[in-house]
């Protein structure tokens, strides 16, 4: 039959005809649709600065507020993971670029989150005059910097570990540039990609729950979510209102994981080459209804189809012109492009170094890196304590491989979970026993990052070999000799990994940490962090910069000087293989 | 005019390393692919067969010389040529189908026709049943045919194979080898000619209609052996084993010597790329060919046959024994030397005696080592001081592996000693 109007016939493969799945799946995804036409209305609501947004403490209002949060934290994932493939394809394709990206990508991953909102949130808000969408913006953007870095650096890692045979088998069969990236390069890099988003959005809570109630220039904006709920409960001391935000973040983190990450983690398996991966795992019922599910087969032909479309309209450009010759490598120009690089962070450092001395005395400066000298001391005592506390619990719990089974998804529950709601518990009780804050405000610091060294000693302990177990038994080496001979040596660089995440978190929650409040008490240690976030309240550009920036000296020379040292140890000398 | 299927001239390949000196890889190379024909090519490590045939295929350019495939210029993988790759290089996350079907995908072949192309390619192969399974799935005998399809659903003109049997374990190979040979025989394959790369000496003589010997560093076309027996060739039969012989002659000794017995080999410089063997092995080696049925004397394939032993593990084993003046081999025959059969009697203590002996005297860049910590003050000196100086004359992970194997021996043989958390060489515990 000819097409006489000269549509395209479509063609129903019987594999794309609906099925009893898709009374599950089509639920789901109208629901998914409905739920962020919604909060996109919400978010380009009309605001001016200055403005109360109202918050209720009525738990019935509290369902709305965490789907503000949850499409928070979705926006900034959705970012996140399209910032991070882009980047991380420019930095693995384009030497040039590599050269400012990866170190700009280190230390933009040691710059404490909310000190990006400090700096950002003014000028998000001037970006969207009178709409509330300026503030969200800034609000997604910490979210952001919480889980773009290091899905970033996977993205990249995975980019430049690529087999070589798979590469040479993708150019053998002749797939484009573009093609070879969808389907060789970032399949290749789901699995670590997949992980660390989890990892991402388990330290992201805290942020979330940080980055709603912010405080520019003297004025409080709250944005409808949990952390404002918090906020609000805070300044009217209502400890039960705060019992119902603990309440319902815990059954949301629960719903992320069930809905998002099982799933996900569940299907990124099947990008690994290891067929061990595979074995007795469950699979997930929400993956089982996708795949299932005919919908999903449409979704997914939909977008193979646009892929295809890019890559012949890609393919077409690129026959029209042909520059196919490679072109050599030109020493002189990368020589010049160098020096470019070097002029241009000389330059940028004179102006930054400008800036601060053009309001801040050099006495200042020095009493900032004798706070941040304040906060390195509390960081480290705290990881030294958490250490003691949580190194043997941790052994002793992988040590009996049912139990450790059990307490894995709680711990990394515990993790995922923000700290900063039990913040006002912890008020209460320094308040009620009289404590100096100096000290008693500083575990609050290490209450949410704690966590990962447990849970990595857990993890390295399991990895013990039974052979190196019962070959300790044998030789009778007990007490302190198989401490110090066996299991410390064994667990090191798992437990270094650890010590470097728990040391990190700590740092960024030193902002909210050494300033803490309840109703209109506001107990302070002396510290960085809340240097920063009292700059940060009054709004004074040249110092949150200052902090800011000494932090990350701190932060930086922390890495480079004890992290990644213990970390080139544990990786060269204590390794179980 | 007769143009040939695939034909190299004067194709050099040189690489650039760290310090700006050029490494010459393979050298003046001119090869011609004829109609129908299948041509195997042997060499030891280093002598560049690997990248040869990815010159051929237009994944590596040459630094100098053409390579053209019916007289069409190959500078990037052309159609008309399909690889098959040592580590099945599939793709975990497609299935087989999805496989077999990703390079009709990229040539735009529509969606039917793709996966009727795709399911006779699999059926051909023999993998029917398995067009859903994931790779991982599989044994590695069966994705290496999912390799086959993969390369022969393009209907490809020329076949270039990367040790396509040497992750399969003896049995395997063969099978796959043989429905391989059937399929060419019989023609069902459009291909018209294959070049293989090889570690297997049998195989080779099994598969091929020429064999190609290469030299090492830099790689060079040594010999080229017609193969001019009827298929199917049996491995015991006489004509087979000589050619096994003439082969095994040419990969262990070097160019310019003869290999007569009693010949003096030529002294080896400080950059010489010293073979992959771990002084168990070696030791080993001298033990089983002491004893019975070889009392001091073997057939190199008779030996490799008889200890299991495969191309890549045997050659670098007895290239130390020529080297360091344990055994000489000449006609494809190796023969234990007076110290060789010395060492064989000798107990552990006298044997490493020997060993240190031989290594100072035979390998420069031991000696050379000894005699800078024997000079140096503290008698310390840093690995990668040697490393450097090795990669003047290899590249980068060559240049580690030898000196690795030379710390080894010279560990053993208590030469010196070396800290492995410092990285640093030195005379203690003497």
């Amino acid at each position: 039959m000819q097409q006489r109007w000269g549509l395209p016939v479509i063609a129903w493969p019987s594999r794309l005809r609906p099925n009893y799945w898709d009374l599950v799946a089509l639920p789901l995804v109208l629901g998914l649709i409905a739920l962020v036409a919604w909060g996109g209305i919400a978010m380009g609501a009309h605001y001016q600065v200055g403005e109360a947004l109202a918050m209720s403490l009525d738990p019935g209002r509290l369902p709305e507020y965490a789907l503000r949060t949850v499409l928070r934290m979705g926006a900034a994932l959705v970012a996140s993971l399209v910032f991070s493939l882009a980047y991380a394809a420019l930095a693995a394709k384009s030497r040039q670029a590599e050269k400012i990206l990866i170190p700009v990508l280190d230390i933009l991953q040691s710059v404490p989150i909310l000190g990006f909102l400090s700096i950002t949130v003014t000028g998000f808000i001037a970006l969207f005059p009178g709409r509330l969408l300026g503030v969200e913006c800034a609000a997604i953007f910490a979210i952001f910097t919480s889980q773009a870095w290091n899905m970033t650096f996977s993205v990249y890692q995975s980019l430049r570990t690529v087999p070589l045979e798979l590469i040479e088998a993708a150019r053998m069969y002749h797939l484009s540039p573009w093609r070879r990236f969808w389907r060789l390069e970032v399949p290749h890099a789901i699995p670590s990609l997949v992980w660390n988003m989890m990892m991402s959005v388990s330290g992201g809570w805290f942020f979330v729950v940080a980055s709603e109630a912010i405080t520019v220039s003297g004025q409080s904006i709250l944005l409808p979510g949990i952390g404002s709920y918090i906020a609000t409960a805070i300044a009217q001391r209502s400890l039960a209102a705060i019992g119902w935000a603990v309440l319902v973040m815990l059954v949301v983190i629960l719903l992320y994981d069930q809905l998002l990450f099982r799933p996900l983690i569940a299907w990124s398996r099947k990008f690994q080459g290891d067929p061990a991966a595979e074995a007795d795992t469950v699979r997930p019922w929400l993956l089982i209804v996708l795949e299932r599910a005919r919908l999903f087969d449409l979704v997914q032909a939909g977008v193979l189809a646009v892929n295809r479309m890019i890559d012949t309209t890609i393919a077409a450009l690129a026959r029209r012109r042909r520059p196919a010759v490679e072109r050599r490598r030109q020493p002189l120009f990368d020589r010049a492009f160098d020096a470019v690089l070097l002029a241009l962070a000389a330059a940028a450092c004179v102006w930054i170094i400008s800036f601060i001395r053009h309001s801040v005395g050099l006495a200042e400066i020095g009493w900032v890196f004798l706070l941040g000298m304040a906060t390195a001391a509390r960081v480290l005592i705290l990881i030294g304590v958490a250490s003691l506390i949580w190194v043997p619990i941790g052994v002793w719990i992988g040590l009996r491989p049912r139990l450790a089974d059990r307490a894995e998804p709680i711990v990394q529950f515990l993790a995922a979970f923000p700290a900063n709601l039990f913040f006002p518990a912890a008020v209460v009780l320094i308040l009620r026993f009289r404590l100096d804050p100096e000290i008693w405000l500083s575990p609050l610091m290490i209450l949410g990052t704690q966590w990962y060294i447990l849970f990595n000693v857990i993890a390295g302990t399991t990895t013990l070999p039974a052979e190196l177990r019962l070959a300790a038994q044998n030789f009778a080496v007990r007490r302190l000799l198989w401490w110090r001979r066996v299991i410390l040596p064994a667990i090191f660089p798992a437990y270094v990994t650890g010590a470097v995440t728990a040391a990190g978190g700590s740092w960024n929650a030193s902002i909210v940490a050494e300033i803490v409040q309840w109703g209109n008490t506001t107990l302070t240690a002396t510290g960085i962090g809340a240097y920063i976030a009292r700059t940060t309240a009054e709004g004074d550009g040249a110092r949150i910069a200052l902090g800011i920036g000494v932090l990350c000296l701190y932060v930086l020379a922390f890495n480079r000087l004890l992290w990644r040292r213990l970390y080139n140890l544990a990786a060269e000398r204590l390794r179980l293989d | 005019m007769n143009v040939p299927l695939l034909r190299t001239e004067g194709v050099c390949k040189t690489y650039r390393m760290p310090d700006h000196l050029a490494r010459l890889v393979l050298d003046r190379l001119d090869f011609t692919l004829g109609d129908g024909e299948i041509v195997a090519i042997l060499g030891k490590s280093g002598s560049g067969k690997s990248t040869f045939l990815r010159v051929l295929a237009g994944l590596v350019p040459p630094s100098d010389g053409v390579v053209e495939y019916r007289g069409q210029k190959v500078s990037e993988p052309v159609q008309g040529i399909a690889m098959v790759f040592q580590s099945y290089a599939l793709f975990p996350w497609l299935t087989v189908l999805g496989n077999v079907e990703l390079g009709l995908e990229a040539l735009g072949v529509a969606g039917t026709e793709r996966r009727r192309r795709a399911v006779d390619a699999i059926d051909l192969i023999g993998l029917d049943g398995f067009e859903s399974a994931y790779p991982k799935e599989l044994s590695g005998g069966m994705r290496q045919r999912v390799g086959f399809a993969r390369a022969l659903v393009v209907n490809p003109d020329i076949l270039l194979l990367d040790e396509p049997f040497s992750s399969l374990d003896v049995l395997t190979a063969e099978t796959l080898r043989g429905d391989l040979l059937d399929l060419w025989e019989a023609s069902r394959i459009p291909t018209k000619g294959i070049v293989m790369v090889s570690h297997n000496i049998e195989e080779a003589v099994e598969v091929a209609d020429r064999i190609l010997i290469f030299s090492s560093d830099p790689g060079r076309i040594r010999a080229d052996i017609p193969v001019a027996l009827p298929r199917p060739r049996a491995s015991g039969a006489a004509g087979f084993r000589q050619i096994v012989d003439q082969v095994y002659t040419l990969l262990t000794t070097e160019p310019g010597r003869d290999g007569r017995r009693g010949a003096r080999p030529e002294p080896i410089g400080i950059g010489y790329r010293l073979p992959d063997a771990s002084v168990q092995q070696f030791s080993g080696l001298i033990d089983t060919l002491t004893e019975a049925p070889y009392h001091g004397r073997a057939d190199l394939p008779l030996l490799a046959d008889e200890e299991k032993l495969v191309m890549d593990e045997l050659f670098p084993l007895i290239e130390t024994l020529q080297l360091l003046g344990f055994a000489h081999v000449s006609g494809g025959d190796i023969e234990l030397t007076a110290l060789g059969r010395a060492y064989a009697d000798a107990d552990m203590l006298a044997r490493k005696q020997l060993f240190a002996e031989a290594v100072l005297k035979h390998i420069p860049l031991a000696a050379h080592i000894r005699r800078v910590l024997d000079e140096r003050p503290g008698h310390r000196a840093p690995a990668a001081r040697f490393l450097r100086e090795l990669e003047d004359h290899l590249s980068e992970s060559e240049a580690q592996r030898v000196l690795d194997t030379v710390i080894n021996w010279g560990r053993h043989a208590e030469i010196f000693s070396y800290d492995s958390d410092t990285e640093v060489l030195n005379l203690e515990n003497f």
